[in-house]
């Protein structure tokens, strides 16, 4: 049987490929049949499609340019009419600015920097779990008491630290937020990739003389992707939320680049003379938007594994 | 016993050694840090001074270890805006941030286990749905925004609670007059409800569902079986066997929720013009006052080991299943 050839080869490999096709197939039907089950999973999906959708389409939908200021028409209420006629649904800010129009493009930010820093911190915390999980010893020890260390600072204060030497600026929030959240990933994937390195498909790839780099990359890691999407949706709701604070704080993106959080802080010097608009509907973006990433993540952990399911 | 406290308080020390490290690289981060401390049309001559006043004209290495040397003494330098000892400022602030940290564990820990178990023993009906909906929706919400929001309400429109300011509680009783600390209590707890629901509803939200979780798992298992078995009413049954074995994780969290709260007064403080270490912070953000915000940082995040180093020992007396 060892002397297969060419054709039978390609034959077995067609075979294989049809059963892989087809579980994946059953796999993606299990999931829908999941999702459409589950009225929560469900809502959150919705509004996850909503805001994607306002984040990339939001300057064609927005009534006005973000930025443009104008002072005859500040701190409209919502619904007020300005000038050519053109409503404000709700509200301007202090500057005339149309808040419809900034929470559009805010939308944008909010994504953004969510994806992106967990892109950059989950590659990094993955890459450094898999070294730490495969090799362990003296890189081991390092890598682990370095995620320690940085777990000793409640984040938000490291973000900080960092910012205020840095300054703000969009790509400084990705990678301060995104370095902040490689731990996470890092301890995760370390602990499985120990369980998994005494497997025998990984024996057997390492018997055929597989480079390390495939056996980290090919071998391992397809195993532990299950666990990194449930941690990367619930983290992706922690870095706006933080995002948010630290726009609140004066730290996020530069001020000409519209976002939820320095929204949000721009209305505080309004409290008091109750223009509400200006932190009531900055503030409801970012509870549906994390809500949406929190439930989906439930989601995702029930389906699977069934085993942790929590809201029966 | 021994060992185990040995070995706990060595990596404490790695870990603050380490906390130090990571703040003096944030300085050395945005290239030479001399241009933090000094006024942004400071001359040629005006900066070469501070940069040798200052110390950055040195090799890092001893930059670091004096670094170290000050830090260890107290001593990070003046305070750009304040002109006095950094440390000092960020002290003054530390016992109403404290107050306002510890008052939200409290209050949220206090709720949460309630609540926790209310939803476990109801599991499926619509209480329990309830809760966890709330338990959801908590986990959502960005403290500060609810702060905003309970200022609006409660605050500007009700007229039921301040919107700012404080009443020192900690301060007096430090000084060891007891009977303006115990008078202030009411008043201190009358102004700390907003900022405190805002900062802890994260943290209730989040211990609801762990202790919700870890309930039903308790319940299932052999030993309150056997409890029932033997006939013991249900209510022994949930409050001495099963409530002690399922609040152990909340136990294990509490620490690290206290330095999540830190993070999360820092930010509510300022919303609520609260006078702790948040709006100092807050301030020398926006003052650009770089050893404020470095000794701030650094004494909260010792703060934070020393409690963690804390509760891993309760947590060991806890649980007879940790060796210690």
């Amino acid at each position: 049987m060892a002397d297969t050839t060419p054709t039978q080869r390609g034959a077995v490999s067609l075979e294989k490929g049809g059963v892989i096709a087809s579980s994946r197939q059953k796999e993606f039907r299990r999931a829908l049949q999941s999702l459409t089950t589950s009225r929560w999973a469900l809502i959150g999906m919705l509004i996850l499609l909503v805001v994607s959708f306002v984040a990339i389409f939001g300057p064609w939908l927005a009534p006005f340019d973000p930025n443009r200021q104008n002072i005859m028409m500040r701190l409209l209420e919502p619904g007020q009419t300005g000038a050519a006629d053109l409503t404000y649904w709700l509200g301007s800010d202090q500057l005339g600015r149309d808040v419809l129009s900034r929470l559009l493009y805010g939308a944008r930010v909010s994504l953004l920097v969510g994806v992106a820093a967990i892109a950059v911190g989950g590659t990094l915390g993955t890459v450094a779990g898999l070294v730490s999980g495969y090799f362990g010893g003296w890189i081991d020890d390092v890598i682990m008491r370095l995620g320690d260390i940085q777990l000793a600072f409640p984040f938000i204060l490291l973000a900080i630290m960092f910012l205020v030497v840095l300054g703000p600026g969009l790509v400084n929030i990705i990678l301060v937020l995104g370095i902040g959240q490689w731990i996470t990933y890092a301890r995760i994937v370390r602990a499985q990739t120990l369980s998994l390195r005494e497997k025998e498909y990984v024996e057997a790839a390492r018997a055929m003389g597989d480079s390390t780099f495939s056996i980290l990359f090919r071998t391992i890691l397809p195993n532990i992707v299950a666990p990194l999407t449930v941690i990367a949706s619930f983290n992706v709701a922690g870095v706006i939320l933080s995002e948010a604070a630290l726009s609140f704080l004066g730290l996020g993106v530069p001020p000409d680049v519209p976002t939820w959080g320095s929204m949000l802080s721009e209305s505080r010097d309004h409290l008091l003379s109750n223009k509400w608009w200006m932190a009531v509907f900055p503030g409801l973006a970012i509870v549906f938007t994390v809500l949406a990433f929190n439930i989906i993540g439930d989601w995702l952990r029930d389906f699977l594994d069934p085993r942790l399911k929590e809201n029966s | 016993m021994w060992i185990f406290l040995a070995r706990r308080l060595l990596q404490s020390i790695v870990v603050l050694i380490g906390v130090t490290l990571v703040s003096f690289v944030s300085l050395q981060m945005g290239g030479d840090p001399t241009y933090l401390f000094v006024s942004e049309n400071a001359s040629f001559e005006e900066i070469a001074r501070a940069r040798k006043a200052l110390g950055f004209d040195r090799p890092l290495h001893v930059q670091y270890l004096s670094y170290i040397w000050n830090a260890l003494q107290g001593d990070f330098g003046n305070s750009l805006s304040y002109r006095q000892p950094a440390m000092d400022v960020v002290l003054e602030s530390m016992p109403a941030t404290i107050e306002l940290t510890f008052f939200s564990l409290v209050l949220a820990i206090g709720l949460s286990i309630p609540l926790g178990i209310y939803a476990a023993l109801n599991r499926g009906k619509p209480v329990d749905g309830g809760i966890m909906t709330f338990a959801m929706l908590g986990q959502s919400i960005p403290n500060f925004w609810m702060g905003i929001m309970m200022i609006l309400f409660f605050g500007l429109y009700l007229r039921w609670f301040p919107i700012s300011g404080h009443v020192a509680f900690l301060e007096p009783l430090f000084e060891g007059d007891l009977a303006t600390a115990f008078s202030n209590l009411p008043h201190s707890i009358y102004y700390m409800i907003m900022p405190a629901i805002a900062v802890g509803t994260y943290t209730l939200a989040r211990n609801a569902r762990l202790i919700r979780s870890s309930m039903l798992e308790v319940l299932e298992q052999d030993f309150v079986r056997t409890a029932r078995s033997k006939g013991i009413s249900e209510r022994r049954v949930i409050m001495y066997h099963a409530m002690r074995n399922a609040w152990l994780p909340v136990v294990t969290m509490i620490g690290l929720e206290f330095g999540f709260l830190l993070g999360g007064v820092v930010v509510v403080e300022t919303v609520f013009s609260y006078p702790g270490i948040g709006r100092l912070v807050f301030n020398a953000i926006n003052q650009r006052d770089i050893p404020v915000v470095q000794a701030s940082v650094i004494l909260l995040a010792i703060i934070f080991i020393l409690l963690n180093l804390i509760v891993d020992i309760i947590y060991a007396r806890l649980d007879p299943r940790v060796k210690l």
